[in-house]
């Protein structure tokens, strides 16, 4: 049994790292999500769950444009470290941010909406201002979502393949994930070795989605769960 | 601009502050109600009443800064809380209002202790625990202090919610149906404590309810509101005891109001004879009076429904108008024999219909005419030996009858 611990490694690394960003990013976007009352907000929410119905060849292709030598970033970024982003670890995440972030913003945005406003209304009567209020109310009261944000983040970054095959290429040991490790086994028909990787990763996505399950108190179904955003 | 912290009062009570608010609000999402009203609040209780959706729970939200009128100003003293010609809105939480909702909003992750401090985090350690402990004891709840919302009683939340409210030193206390849930022994008791709490601290207190008992027990002042207007307003008695309107006569728990025409005027005697009438659905409501006192008896016969003549107190009324009757059950005396050598001016006979027992009142619905309610003691209907179709006899005062604008 040859598995790649090199790509289980990255893949993992990968998953922590884009985790934990988006959970920085994620939460003022679904703070603002949940309670914003601006007319147009749908067209943000929109914006935001794009990422669950497109290709991810389609959002690679565009994210690979956007991080390329030909634009501003992309050259921007040259200047700064001497290469692309392309190809590079630094251009998984980014990719990867944008293709899990629906996975973050809505449960938290949903677990947020959950909150009873009279609470909110209670603690501002009581003097908190509206950001001591977000952290002594409403987040305490989200934990559920905020743990299922982060867990769905995590597991679905580990199984990404169409974002990081364009945006990374396959290079190992530096944008070769485990999805892509096993396309190529299977694609130099080495079954056993694709068979042994495939099982391994389905076996942490499954624990990954049990212990969400468990710490939740409602079962919400996954789908729901990615749909369900006021 | 006097600031809230200089515009509360002194301890010794010399400086008062009373709210006045002026608010319009249109609320057109479900259904188009539209708030205008315009009052005074001084220090003391101020309770609003009226039924649910008259808009009272949206008056204490636009104080609170919960919701923005659309137009007005609301003042406590010389600070200005909202104004829409300056387009002064101060935000919620420097308002220092009190406001305890209906249903209490406890934080449900923290403990009775945690909630009660919630609001004091801009004082010292030392300061705090001071106050917390000062207010735990004086509401009862001090050995309540490591539970969860989840884990005391209805009494017990209901005075965490006040002692959390109250704490932090309020210049205005809003009250929102606090009492709703509880069982009358607890209600006497958080009502001695918000009293003893209002003599320490002479703050504007808008308290809520739909009980006329509450409006007694507390009220120095009273608002009545419906459909987001002011309909009345004045002391308990004067409000709720000799109602105008019959809007407020509903809610002040009149179990008859009748239609009525005034059929003849006493001014020597000071009452007026109104001939009562029960207009059922679907009847024809017109009712010609001359050819009834031309024909009266065939007229009895034809004309539906039937007159009960009743003597009232005089009003300001032409013979022929119409009047709305209120008389309160609790007024009406029954009889079971044709009564005799009564200072009551009206004895009507009639059959009973029904008899209901509601707790410790007994209510019998009699037909004479005219349905009536009058309520007994359950002592009486016993010693009486009541049942219904037994032939009765309503004895009403002249001062029981109530008249309103039709």
């Amino acid at each position: 049994m040859s598995i790649d611990w090199q790509a289980f490694w990255l893949t993992l690394r990968l998953a922590l790292v884009v985790s934990a960003l988006l959970f920085v990013i994620g939460l003022p976007i679904a703070y603002w999500i949940s309670f914003s009352r601006w007319r147009w907000k749908f067209l943000v929410e929109a914006i935001v769950a794009l990422p669950i119905v497109l290709p991810p060849t389609v959002l690679g292709f565009y994210v690979l444009v956007a991080l390329g030598p030909r634009s501003p970033v992309g050259r921007w970024w040259i200047s700064l470290t001497g290469h692309t982003l392309a190809f590079t670890f630094s251009g998984l995440v980014i990719g990867s941010i944008l293709y899990s972030l629906p996975f973050a913003v809505q449960p938290f945005a949903a677990s947020f909406s959950g909150v009873d406003r009279k609470l909110i209304s209670a603690s501002a009567t009581l003097g908190a201002s509206p950001l001591r209020t977000f952290f002594r109310v409403t987040v305490p009261l989200s934990k559920p979502g905020l743990v299922t944000g982060a867990a769905l983040t995590f597991a679905h970054t580990m199984g990404e393949f169409g974002v990081v095959l364009m945006v990374g290429g396959n290079i190992p040991g530096v944008t070769r994930t485990v999805s892509i490790e096993i396309f190529d086994q299977v694609q130099a028909s080495n079954y056993a070795a694709a068979n042994a990787t495939a099982l391994l990763l389905l076996v942490i996505c499954f624990a990954m989605l049990a212990i969400v399950y468990g710490l939740n108190r409602r079962s919400w179904p996954v789908a729901a769960l990615i749909h369900e955003s006021r | 601009m006097t600031t809230l912290a200089s515009a509360r009062p002194v301890a010794d009570g010399v400086t008062a502050c009373t709210l006045r608010g002026h608010m319009r609000k249109r609320v057109a999402a479900t259904s188009d109600f539209a708030l205008d009203v315009d009052f005074q609040a001084d220090p003391g209780f101020t309770i609003l009443f009226g039924a649910s959706g008259a808009g009272k729970t949206t008056v204490l939200d636009c104080i609170a800064g919960l919701i923005s009128p659309d137009a007005g100003r609301v003042a406590i003293g010389d600070c200005v809380l909202f104004d829409a010609s300056t387009h002064t809105q101060l935000p919620v939480e420097k308002r220092k209002v009190g406001y305890v909702f209906q249903d209490l909003a406890l934080f449900p992750h923290l403990t009775i202790e945690e909630n009660i401090e919630y609001g004091l985090s801009n004082l010292s350690l030392e300061k705090r625990t001071r106050r917390s402990a000062a207010i735990l004891s004086a509401f009862r709840i001090a050995h309540l202090t490591g539970r969860r919302p989840n884990e005391i009683s209805g009494g017990e939340r209901q005075r965490v919610a006040l002692a959390r409210a109250l704490v932090t030193d309020p210049v205005v206390l809003l009250l929102d149906e606090p009492l709703a849930a509880l069982d009358a022994a607890t209600k006497s008791r958080i009502i001695d404590d918000l009293r003893a709490w209002n003599d320490m601290h002479r703050i504007p207190i808008l308290y809520v309810t739909h009980s006329r008992e509450e409006v007694f027990a507390l009220g120095e002042k009273v608002l009545v509101l419906d459909h987001g207007r002011i309909l009345a307003q004045g002391t308990p008695h004067e409000v709720l005891s000799a109602p105008h309107q019959e809007t407020v006569a509903n809610l002040a728990g009149f179990e008859n109001i009748l239609d009525a025409t005034v059929e003849s005027l006493h001014p020597d005697r000071g009452t007026m004879t109104c001939l009562l009438y029960q207009i059922e659905s679907g009847k024809p409501t017109e009712l010609e009076m001359r050819p009834l006192k031309a024909a009266p008896k065939a007229a009895q016969q034809i004309a539906q429904p039937k007159l009960i003549p009743v003597e009232t107190p005089l009003v300001r009324a032409e013979v022929g108008s119409s009047l709305r009757v209120g008389i309160r059950a609790g007024d009406i005396l029954l009889a079971i024999v044709p009564p005799v050598g009564l200072s009551a001016r009206n004895v009507i006979a009639g059959r009973l219909v029904s008899l209901q027992r509601r707790d410790v009142i007994v209510s019998a619905k009699v037909d004479c005419g005219v349905e009536l309610e009058a309520h007994l003691t359950l002592a009486a209907r016993d010693a009486l030996r009541l049942e219904p179709g037994r032939e009765v006899w309503l004895v009403i005062k002249t001062h029981s009858c109530h008249l309103m604008q039709s």
